[in-house]
């Protein structure tokens, strides 16, 4: 059975009013579960819309349902109206991608149906023209590697590493008779996918992006007591929020600021200095700091002039911290030294600061602007690229489970896993094709007779 | 067999026959594994057919390794048989070791393989040949080919050397190495398609007057040794499989005594020599421009890429049972005789060794199979059909897959009827196609498991479910073959129907030992035999009656059981497949008229002119908006095509 798909198809959000479409057999299903029931076809019904897990209302919209086969594609087709602010497209269209046997259409994919179903009028070809904008395949591989810091270049380690595991498993089976292919790579294999696992899932958990358009970014600073956090919280808030004193270890608590940057929410959390201590409130504040830190999207570390850099061993900062959450360094105190001249054009990870000053915190203002850009929004269709990739990744990390936790079946049933895995992350980052795993065996094994 | 000996197929001398102008449905040239699978094949189907080729004595001759099978390239064998072909019986009546690769991992992975006495395989090859009705052999070289229409867009014949002419209704082309084949040991260069055979220097010319561009690739051979001079006593042994596993359905045992191999490897000596005459190496001094393949480095290559490994493992095949050459497999060179003399006599078991013919490269013209459709006619010109090592694919068993095509397909344009093709659900076959005609290839072409995104279906042990019925429906497949494969069929779909059938609760399953959840739900036999910790032999505690079942039809329904959930999985993908290849688009398209493709992809699209909207999806940068818009444009300029 065909799946249901399901597209922003009105242009760019923010905007007044979003439509989003969904077609295929689910149809029903869906809005029945957003508006608790279908209302009858071609009549337009107000509804609220309701997020059927966390029961959240996230919107009132009109809601258009259309019976196949007499609708656009030739299926049941259900039109939803929302308003078009980011956070309501982006929850929908994470909620869509929620349900069963729906996934976001490519382009041109409503009209593809809308073709075999033979109702598409000949007329409208041309209209197709704009959609061919959207990308081919190679667009779409330089598109990742392009497509800003750090997001393009996880996804391209994933690929690379995807590739990798199934160049071995596929070594395993077409060159079982070559010496130089050991016969144990595939237990490696298993480890270096869970390990895969757990990343993919760290990152969906984070990148939940229609909540974060609704509770923020989650911003921490982070640094050695004194080094001027608390400071620069207060700075960037424009109000004295936290507590600032010459004395080391004031902040005990961990305290928000809630903040727009550009049109996004975001989230600045002020936390207490990591350092040994005996001080039972003083340590209780440090297990709060870490654990903030561990949710973050950023963590800003504070190092005041000869202060302790993220990096050193001193620092505090727990590995599994340092190893999932983007750090950027910030010099805070800068009126107190002269900094080398900063290049503020791009998103830096070197950061002057100061908070006796409006112009201090500029710099840094105008970089978390960016970030937040950045990191909710990806180029020119920022949610719905975004919910693709969060499908994506989902099948992808279904891929990825099944080959791991299956290890009870054979071992040509869990390479099938790794190609789906492979297959669904090559959506975004461009096709894995058996010739980028022969490059991997050819390169690493003497094979040959 | 019976019925095919009634009338031989006859052997004529191109050299005698200049008087008279010749007349065949279809013509094939080069009596290689994919002329004779080719010939074959054509003339099974009815066509009158004329296997053109230099010597009927070195039909079923084999080029390279005396070996037949392995990981996907058995599967191609396995999938030539069940469309009748000859490879699967001639392997099974001259392999000497019969090994199934792979053999502790699951089915679908699972590679035949046999070591061939090459005599005993090229005599059981000509017999074949000799006995197939409406197939003439023709001794000669196929010097030009004959065009019709001011274009020259399809061809009606082929002169010999002699001057003979040959007329057709179409031409399977299958000249191996041997278009402008090039010889090189050291620096010696020998023209030649094969050693001690002259190449085939006309033919390409013909090929480049219609306007084809040929490519160079190279492969290269070890030395054939002595085997009298070997230590065997210093080496270890390899065995064969205790229980020889046949190629073909049609094989009841092999009846060939089995021989063991043994297993060698280079010494740090052997490398050190090897690295000293590295500039005499004809791949390493520049003489050689083709490209080769990357599965098949010759030992060269290996010292060079892999210098660190502190040797490679050869392995010595007898060549027949009475025939003291032996091929030193993982050693091909083209370094200069006394050099690859030198490297030899210091391997472990060498050290005496004497060389019957030493190793060498060899550089061949092939055509860009992009040119090709799916039937493997070429699209330039009507009726000429290519198949085998000019395709740049390399191996007996690719070479033989497409020649079985190439020849079905002549055949059934000759009669004026449908194509046949196999598609990527269906077979290797289709892959191994599909693969060629999109992405055109860099190195010779090999098959592999990995390439066959169905693995899971296109199993060596259901070739015959695939595609005997495929073959019956076109018409090539004989009687005996047909008879035997419904019988088989009956009894594994009797199989599966009481497996179905028959089902028991948690507890009772539970109570003779099968391991299930007890979640209250009635099980099938069938439903069991999926839980890979079920076998046969624990549902036969349950249905004693099972005992009865062949083995073959157990073993099909054990893994057609194991793997159902992921067969039906990919159900989906393979409708998806089935519907967009079943959506033609003709040569004559007008992709410059389509607005809003780039004109890259245009360019991509003009190039390759894929047949269907199926293959253009598979083509690097087509994305599905980009198919969406060839498919309205399809509808539209169909429509007014009809107005
Ligand atoms: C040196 C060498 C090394 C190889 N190494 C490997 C390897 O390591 N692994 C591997 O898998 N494969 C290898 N091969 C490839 C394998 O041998 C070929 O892929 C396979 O034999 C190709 O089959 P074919 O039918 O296309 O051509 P061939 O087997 O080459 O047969 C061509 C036939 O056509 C005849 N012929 C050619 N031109 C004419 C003409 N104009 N008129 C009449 N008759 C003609 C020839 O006499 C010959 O009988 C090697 C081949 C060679 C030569
Ligand atoms: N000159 C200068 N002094 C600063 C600046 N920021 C903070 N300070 C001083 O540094 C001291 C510590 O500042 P806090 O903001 O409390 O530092 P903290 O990192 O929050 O410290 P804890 O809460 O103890 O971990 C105070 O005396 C501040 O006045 C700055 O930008 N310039
Ligand atoms: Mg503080």
């Amino acid at each position: 059975m065909a799946d249901t798909i399901y597209a922003l198809s009105s242009g760019a959000v923010p905007s007044g009013v979003a439509v989003i479409r969904v077609s295929g057999p689910e149809v029903r299903t869906v809005t029945e579960a957003l508006c608790g029931k279908t209302p009858a076809p071609r009549k337009t019904m107000l509804s609220r819309l309701q997020d059927p897990a966390s029961q959240e209302i996230i919107d009132e919209a009109l809601v258009l349902f259309f019976e196949g086969p007499a609708s656009f594609t030739g299926e049941d087709v259900v039109e939803f109206q929302c308003h078009g602010g980011r956070a309501v497209v982006a929850a929908m269209l994470r909620i869509l991608g929620e349900f069963p046997n729906c996934r976001p259409a490519e382009p041109g994919e409503f009209t593809r149906r809308a073709f075999d179903q033979g109702r598409m009028d000949l007329t409208e070809v041309e209209g197709l023209a704009d959609l061919i904008a959207a990308e081919t395949e190679s667009q779409r591989k330089q598109a990742v590697r392009q497509m800003g810091g750090a997001l393009g270049s996880l996804y391209e380690n994933w690929r690379k590493r995807l590739i990798h595991m199934r160049a071995m498993i596929e070594a395993d089976f077409d060159f079982a008779d070559e010496e130089d292919v050991p016969g144990s790579v595939a237990d490696e294999v298993w480890k270096e996918a869970a390990a895969l696992r757990k990343e993919v899932t760290d990152h969906l958990e984070k990148s939940k992006s229609g909540e974060r358009l609704r509770s923020g970014l989650q911003v921490v600073l982070m640094g050695a007591p004194n080094a001027g956090k608390s400071s620069l919280l207060n700075a960037i808030a424009g109000r004295d929020v936290a507590i600032v004193t010459e004395e080391a270890g004031t902040t005990r608590d961990v305290i928000e600021v809630h903040l727009d940057l550009g049109g996004y929410p975001v989230t600045l959390v002020d936390t207490a200095g990591l350092r040994e201590t005996d001080g039972i409130v003083e340590r209780e504040g440090i297990r709060r700091a870490e654990e903030r830190g561990r949710q973050a999207d950023l963590i800003l570390w504070a190092v005041e002039p000869g202060g302790v850099e993220a990096g050193h061993s001193q620092a505090g900062l727990p590995e599994d911290v340092t190893n999932q959450v983007p750090i950027w360094t910030v010099r805070t105190k800068a009126d107190l030294e002269t900094l080398p001249e900063q290049d503020s054009s791009g998103i830096t990870k070197e950061i002057p600061a100061s908070s006796k000053s409006d112009e201090g915190t500029k710099c840094l203002f105008d970089a978390l602007t960016r970030f937040a850009e950045e990191t909710i929004s990806v180029g020119e269709a920022p949610l719905a690229t975004r919910a693709r990739h969060r499908h994506y990744l989902t099948d992808c990390l279904s891929g990825l489970d099944q080959a791991v936790s299956s290890d009870h079946l054979p071992t040509e049933l869990r390479a099938e896993d790794l190609r789906w895995a492979a297959d669904s992350l090559g959506r975004i980052t461009g096709r894995i094709d058996v010739e980028d795993l022969l490059d991997v065996i050819f390169r690493d094994f003497c094979i040959g007779k | 067999m019976a019925g095919r000996t009634a009338r031989r197929a006859t052997r004529a001398s191109g050299e005698t026959m200049n008087d008279q102008v010749l007349s065949f449905d279809v013509v094939v040239i080069g009596g290689g594994h994919a002329g004779c699978e080719a010939a074959a094949a054509s003339a099974r189907m009815g066509a009158k057919t004329a296997l053109v080729t230099h010597k009927f004595e070195t039909i079923g001759v084999m080029s390279c390794n005396p070996a037949i099978g392995g990981l996907g390239k058995g599967h191609l064998v396995r999938e030539i048989d069940a469309l009748d072909g000859l490879m699967g019986r001639v392997a099974d009546q001259g392999g000497i070791q019969f090994r199934m690769l792979n053999r502790r991992k699951g089915p679908a992975v699972r590679g035949p393989r046999a070591q061939a006495d090459r005599k005993l395989y090229r005599e059981a090859m000509q017999r074949e040949i000799a006995a197939i009705e409406n197939l003439t052999v023709v001794e000669g070289e196929a010097d030009q080919l004959r065009f019709s229409g001011a274009d020259a867009g399809s061809v009606t014949g082929i002169v010999l050397g002699s001057g003979q002419v040959i007329d057709c209704g179409a031409v399977v082309l299958t000249s191996g190495t041997f278009l402008r084949g090039l010889i090189h040991i050291g620096d010696r260069k020998i023209p030649a398609g094969r050693s001690g055979e002259a190449p085939a220097m006309g033919l390409s010319q013909s090929l480049e007057q219609i306007g084809f561009e040929l490519g160079r690739l190279k492969t290269g051979t070890p030395a054939r040794l002595d085997g009298r001079t070997i230590h065997w006593d210093r080496l270890e042994e390899q065995p064969g499989d205790e229980y020889p596993i046949p190629f073909s359905t049609l094989t009841d045992k092999i009846s060939i005594p089995q021989i063991p191999c043994h297993i060698t490897r280079t010494t740090p000596e052997t490398h050190r020599i090897i690295r000293d005459n590295l500039d005499r190496s004809a791949m390493y001094s520049g003489e050689i421009k083709g490209r080769g393949p990357r599965y098949c480095p010759s030992i060269e290559d290996k010292i060079v890429r892999f210098g660190d490994r502190d040797g490679h493992q050869i392995f010595l095949e007898p060549e027949g049972l009475d025939d003291h050459t032996v091929y030193p497999n993982g050693i091909s060179t083209s370094l200069p005789e006394d050099a690859q003399i030198a490297f030899l006599r210091t391997i472990p078991g060498l050290e005496d060794v004497e060389v019957i013919q030493p190793g060498y490269a060899i550089e061949y013209d092939h055509v860009d199979p992009r040119e090709l459709r799916a039937t493997l006619e070429a699209k330039r010109c009507t009726g000429l059909y290519l198949a085998g090592q000019i395709n740049g694919t390399t191996g007996y068993e690719e070479a033989g897959a497409q020649g079985l095509v190439a020849g079905l397909n002549a055949a059934l344009k000759v009669a004026d009827k449908a194509p046949f093709i196999v598609d990527r659900s269906e077979g290797y076959i289709g892959v191994m196609i599909d693969d060629l005609i999109t992405r055109g290839i860099t190195e010779p072409y090999r098959m592999f498991t990995s390439r066959a995104e169905y693995r899971l279906s296109l199993r060596a042990d259901n070739a015959d479910q695939r595609l005997t019925p495929l073959g019956i429906e076109i018409g090539c497949i004989s009687g005996e073959r047909r008879v035997a494969y419904e019988a088989k069929m009956e009894k594994i779909s009797a199989a599966r129907g009481l497996l179905q059938s028959l089902t028991v609760t948690p507890n009772e399953a539970t109570e003779k030992g099968l391991p299930v959840n007890q979640d209250g739900v009635r099980r099938s036999a069938f439903d069991l035999l999926s839980y890979p910790n079920v076998t046969f032999e624990g549902l036969q505690k349950v249905w004693p009656e099972f005992e009865q079942m062949d083995p073959v039809v157990v073993e099909q329904v054990t893994t057609d059981a194991l793997y159902a959930v992921y067969l039906e999985r990919q159900t989906a993908d393979i409708e998806a497949l089935k519907r967009d290849e079943a959506l033609g688009i003709p040569d004559s398209f007008d992709y410059e008229a389509i607005v809003g493709l780039s004109n890259e992809v245009k360019q991509k699209l003009l190039d390759i002119r894929p047949a269907t909207l199926g293959q253009a999806s598979r083509m690097d940068g087509i994305t599905p908006a980009a198919l969406t818009l060839i498919l309205s444009h399809l509808k539209r300029q169909s429509q007014r095509g009809a107005a």
